[in-house]
């Protein structure tokens, strides 16, 4: 760990006048972004806009054309790969594991950062994959092959292979995605064990707009690789800005079990005034 | 999902090797079939040593070659016997590490360096230098290197596309590989008989007639990559995981995948010019030690090993079992370790794991 990370109160990733392009397509222009430092930090968009593009410019898995991602003050593509991947992990979408790895084996590799030539498998690495099993409930399955998990499993192996990297910032792109309605919820309350108990920063890319109110304490809505809105989820959501970035016309109600905006889509078939009289929460 | 777990359970997490500030992991399994493997080996080396002309037993095998027997033994086994074993060992040991290598960088166990151009190139070369008449002990080394090194430059050029994807490599070297097979087969018909059929004797992959002046720039080459192969093992235990996950691991995934290819490339070539293309070793060996120990990957370590007990085996069989010509060690490989691979491959399947 470098004596920065020592000296300061936290993690402080942001990004200036970035310009991010595929080849010739560019997919964001011009965009000023600042995470909060310990907090849980959603990308909500619809497809195509440029939040996992975002994503992974952040984590510097692609470079920018124009402008720079800062962590601590410092582009990152000038801080050495191996130092940066002690401060900032990121999981990408849908990993595939070799046929046959144990979950050990892959939580095991999230400790490269940490290795060296001489020192392959020292007692903190022992230590963090242990933690890391512990955190996402793998232990059971730590000899089991990563191939063999059902989805929800195997995603939170991934997670684990992410906690044990142990950095203070941990980017996901879509980390509930292709699970269940239950596993989601499982892989999102870890997420927030993590951050809550670890204080790991989080910036995740969600789908669910209801599970991004409730998730993420900082909610930045894109569109067409620009940001519309950024801030708390009860600030940012709102009929308007559903419509406008997802051109989707809704009601916001109030989830009543955490309290936070619930987004209810109206679509061409159900548009019914007096349902919402029945609700009676729109706010 | 709880956290009450069997003490068991979590101690059974990698087993830990540790003399700080040196430290490793411990897999009992790969262990144990690695110390079979270099027996086997061993027991073959000396097998081979003691058939011929003059048989002798294992034991005054093993007295000539710790240098107590009587003169004239040491003199047949040192002098003309070993150059031929020791040849067998280090193409062996090459072909499996550089398959295993080239097997883990592209997670495609097709990809192997006979498959995607890499040993057709050096044949390709080989054979020109054959043909055209440029033949001798070094200029053959110089050769199967330029070619191997062409061809996996060519393919690494064509398959590059922000970055290189495995499947693109593999694609991208079978039509190499078929390039490179044509050019062999032209200069094969347009080279004078004799010529001709020196080269196809070479292509098939032949210990035959094998002296200390084949073993040297093997062994050197050896003695260089091999330590390289294994410190890259580090890295590639990352990159199989995917580029993006290997870069968020602070694996640098361009310079890793360069000096993987160039250290595989490397020990192809000086096979390849020291015994000829010898068939299927390289794909086979890392696929078949994966196998025997179990792990995700083909460990390096075990598939050299591995390489070399089959072109020991081959050798063997070709001289001995099939009684009257001494066969290229090519022709047996194929047949030897293509039923290995087939049996190892439907075990697994039966078994549920593996694949």
């Amino acid at each position: 760990m470098s004596r920065e990370h020592l000296t300061k109160a936290g993690p402080d990733l942001r990004a200036e006048g970035l310009r991010l392009a595929y080849d010739q397509r560019v997919v964001v222009e011009d965009l000023d972004v600042a995470i909060p430092t310990g907090r849980i930090t959603a990308i909500v968009g619809a497809n195509a806009c440029g939040k996992s593009t975002l994503l992974r410019a952040l984590a510097r898995l692609l470079s920018p054309q124009a402008g720079s991602v800062k962590l601590d003050g410092r582009p990152v593509h000038s801080i050495p790969t191996r130092e940066l991947a002690q401060r900032l992990g990121i999981l990408p979408q849908s990993p595939v594991a070799p046929e046959g790895l144990t979950v050990v084996d892959l939580v095991g590799r999230g400790r490269s950062p940490h290795q060296t030539w001489w020192r392959q498998w020292s007692r903190s690495d022992e230590d963090a994959v242990r933690d890391a099993l512990r955190a996402t409930a793998m232990t059971d399955l730590a000899d089991r092959p990563v191939d063999e998990l059902s989805g929800g499993q195997r995603q939170r192996a991934w997670i684990a292979m992410a906690v044990a990297q142990g950095t203070p910032v941990l980017l996901l792109d879509e980390p509930t995605t292709y699970l269940d309605l239950a596993h989601q919820i499982d892989v999102l309350d870890l997420i927030t064990d993590l951050n809550r108990h670890e204080n790991r920063t989080v910036v995740m890319v969600l789908h669910d707009l209801n599970q991004a109110c409730r998730y993420a304490d900082h909610v930045i809505a894109m569109k067409s690789g620009r940001i519309v809105a950024e801030g708390l989820p009860t600030d940012v959501i709102s009929a308007d800005m559903v419509e406008e970035v997802f051109g989707l016309r809704c009601r916001i109600a109030t989830d009543p079990v955490s309290g936070t905006p619930m987004v209810i889509p109206v679509g061409r078939h159900h548009d019914n005034e007096d349902a919402v009289a029945v609700t009676g929460t729109a706010s | 999902m709880t956290d009450l777990l069997p003490a068991r359970s979590v101690d059974r997490i990698p087993y830990r090797l540790s003399t700080p500030p040196i430290s490793g992991v411990l897999r009992p399994r790969l262990a144990v079939v690695c110390v079979v493997l270099a027996l086997a080996v061993f027991l073959v080396f000396c097998w081979g040593i003691s058939v011929g002309d003059i048989p002798y037993s294992l034991v005054e095998v093993v007295q000539a070659l710790i240098g107590t027997g009587d003169a004239g033994t040491q003199l047949i086994v040192r002098e003309l016997r070993l150059p031929r074993a020791v040849t067998g060992l280090l193409v062996g040991i090459a072909f499996g590490v550089s398959g295993a290598l080239f097997q883990t960088m592209t997670l495609n166990p097709l990809a192997s360096p006979d498959m995607i151009g890499i040993t057709q190139g050096a044949g390709a070369a080989v054979v020109a230098g054959i043909v055209l008449g440029w033949d001798g002990g070094l200029s053959t080394q110089v050769l199967g290197l330029l070619g191997a090194l062409g061809a996996a430059l060519l393919v690494y050029a064509l398959a590059w596309k922000r970055g290189t994807t495995g499947y693109r490599i593999v694609l991208v070297g079978i039509g190499i590989a078929w390039i490179c097979t044509s050019v062999t087969d032209y200069l094969m018909a347009r080279g004078k008989q004799f010529e001709a059929q020196a080269a196809l004797g070479w292509l098939v992959g032949n210990l035959n007639g094998r002296t200390w002046d084949h073993v040297g720039p093997l062994a050197v080459v050896l003695a260089v990559l091999l330590p390289g192969a294994l410190l890259l093992g580090r890295l590639m235990r990352t990159l199989q995981l995917g580029d993006d996950v290997a870069r968020a691991l602070g694996t640098r995934v361009q310079p890793v995948r360069l000096a993987i290819l160039f250290t595989g490339v490397g020990l192809v070539a000086f096979g390849t010019a020291a015994a000829g293309p010898v068939a299927f070793v390289a794909l086979a060996a890392p696929q078949i030690a994966q196998r025997l120990a179990g792990t995700a990957w083909p460990p390096p370590i075990a598939a050299g090993l591995t390489g070399a007990l089959v072109v020991l085996s081959s050798d063997l069989i070709a001289r001995e079992l099939i009684s009257g010509t001494e066969l290229p060690v090519g022709i047996v490989t194929g047949v030897l370790g293509a039923p290995v691979l087939l049996w190892l491959l439907i075990r697994a399947n039966r078994a549920g794991s593996g694949g």
